[in-house]
């Protein structure tokens, strides 16, 4: 659940040296230190994900294409980048705000913020989408309303957008306050005293001082959105072809005993968040020398 | 611009920064608000730039209350004690940053803020490093291109946070002559904040010493060095000689 504070571990001083300086074990234990890392990683992370894949194309890619193109299976990818393109934009613009208004400004219930935002993290994903239904449902506290006016959230688009939206809200914040505590204010004040609006300074100088943050927070935000099961599994009531998201989609297969329907439906959810991975990956290679000069200054 | 600062007060969470302060100063001056860090000059600067409000008290800038006037509409140069200087910039387009900020229809043509931007580039002898980022600068040429992006804007005045507080002294004695010499060929009002006392006397022409929140002195150097109005200026100025 801690993915956006393991991308980025706390910079310890002297972590860096203490690998090739004073504290330098024996070769031999070295090699088998990374023998067991690098088993580890294989067994637990990539065998997995191989599985899946080999699971999905054991029967032949005209067999898998044919399982994800029936029209359930379609409706399905096609609520899922739905969800995903309508919560990353949402939690792209408030995480920024967030991240604003705890890096800039010292106000009352500043901590209960920065405590909020880490909520999601904290709450069983099932549980959000229980109390999703205790404030949105029939017999819930604002149901009443809802049905008086018409308005269907609990088994519907809206609700697992909230779901959604909840799950994925600290992804962007969390990657943003660190860095736009440590840059600080004053290259925006420059701007202002130059005469700048404040929407020129934020687009001029704000958003590029952190858009790899940005960046970082928006791709784990949507692998987290597209494959959130626990609280969309709630809320959607999980009426194929019309609620049914990808994640709830493989669960149906697979417990229908239709293993390569599901195991054709994870390979393409796992493709599209190694698709993100990739994203990521060619952003930072791409950009290394622009990284290491913001990093520097 | 004359600036004239009438009972000026503020504080940070309850404990004051600033008492009721007042300062008047005349257009063209070369002013130094000196004191130990916690003395409030540097809150008092920030004021004036409009980057602070105060809590009382108003700001007069050729006799009109500006007190409220937005820190964008104030038309001041303002140098950071870090510089602050944009750094996904290049030099040249730092120093172009307050012409391009300007509405469509104030906003100089192309050739023109190009123009500017070589001039400044000259007048802070670093012609040939437009095109380089502040990170591939030292500290002293970061100095020069924050004072040429301050004055690219046209001011009205210039004011100075530590502006020669992280660089080194053979470095800080050339720009401070760079700065006098700027100041001169301008006319600017310029108000800088110092903790350094042989800065404050050797370069303004008249000098504030601030202690707890408080003016203590307002004079011309000779005044502050041979006449000490409180025994805090007087030791002040006579201890640890630079």
């Amino acid at each position: 659940m801690s993915d956006a504070a393991a991308i980025h571990p706390p910079a310890v001083p002297g972590a860096g040296q203490s690998c090739s300086g004073a504290i330098t074990e024996p070769r031999g234990w070295r090699i088998a230190l990374t023998a067991t890392a690098v088993a580890l990683a294989g067994v637990l992370l990539l065998a997995p994900l191989a599985i899946v894949f080999a699971e999905a194309l054991r029967g032949g890619a005209a067999a898998a294409l044919a399982a994800l193109t029936q029209p359930d299976a379609l409706s399905a990818i096609r609520l899922t980048l739905l969800v995903a393109a309508i919560a990353v934009p949402l939690n792209a613009v408030t995480g920024i705000a967030a991240a604003w208004a705890i890096a800039r400004f010292d106000f009352r219930g500043k901590a209960l913020l920065i405590s909020l935002i880490d909520l999601p993290f904290s709450v069983s994903p099932v549980v959000a989408g229980l109390a999703l239904i205790l404030l949105y449902g029939a017999n819930g506290v604002f149901g009443a309303w809802l049905v008086a006016h018409d308005l269907r959230i609990v088994f519907a688009l809206p609700g697992i957008v909230l779901a959604t939206l909840f799950i994925t809200f600290p992804f962007v914040a969390r990657e943003l306050i660190p860095v736009m505590t440590e840059q600080g204010s004053s290259e925006e004040e420059a701007a202002l005293t130059l005469g700048a609006s404040g929407w020129h300074m934020f687009r001029t100088v704000t958003l590029p001082n952190i858009r790899w943050a940005l960046i970082y927070g928006v791709l784990l935000c949507n692998a987290r959105a597209m494959g959130e099961f626990g609280a969309v599994a709630v809320i959607s009531g999980k009426i194929r072809g019309q609620t049914a998201t990808m994640p709830i989609m493989i669960e149906m297969l697979y417990n229908e005993y239709l293993s390569a329907a599901a195991f054709a439906m994870a390979a393409l959810l796992a493709a599209l968040a190694l698709v993100t991975l990739a994203l990521k990956s060619l952003l930072e290679w791409r950009h290394a020398d622009d990284l290491a000069a913001s990093r520097r200054h | 611009m004359n600036i004239d600062i009438e009972d000026i007060s503020r504080s940070f969470g309850g404990v004051p920064a600033l008492h009721p302060v007042s300062l008047s100063i005349p257009s063209g001056a070369m002013v130094a608000l000196l004191g130990p860090s916690g003395s409030g000059k540097t809150t008092l600067l920030r004021i004036l730039a409009g980057l602070e409000r105060p809590d009382f008290g108003r700001v007069l800038l050729d006799g009109r209350d500006a007190t409220a006037v937005p820190v964008r509409q104030r038309r001041v140069g303002f140098v950071f004690q870090s510089y602050a200087l944009f750094r996904h910039m290049t030099v040249a387009e730092n120093i172009a940053y307050g012409l391009r900020a300007r509405p469509r229809a104030e906003r100089p043509p192309r050739a023109e803020i190009a123009r500017r931007v070589a001039r400044y580039l000259d007048l802070i002898r670093l012609p040939d490093m437009g095109a380089r980022y502040p990170s591939q600068l030292s500290g002293g040429q970061r100095q020069r291109v924050a004072l040429a992006r301050a004055l690219a804007s046209e001011p009205q005045m210039l004011l100075l946070d530590e502006p020669f507080g992280a660089l080194d002294a053979r470095v800080r004695r050339e720009l401070r002559a760079g700065l006098r010499e700027i100041h001169d060929a301008t006319g600017l009002t310029t108000v800088f904040v110092t903790h350094d006392q042989d800065e404050a006397l050797s370069l303004a022409d008249r000098v504030v010493v601030m202690s707890m929140g408080r003016i203590e002195q307002i004079g011309a150097p000779d005044d502050i060095r041979h006449r000490p109005a409180t025994p805090f200026v007087r030791d002040f100025v006579t201890s640890d000689p630079v």
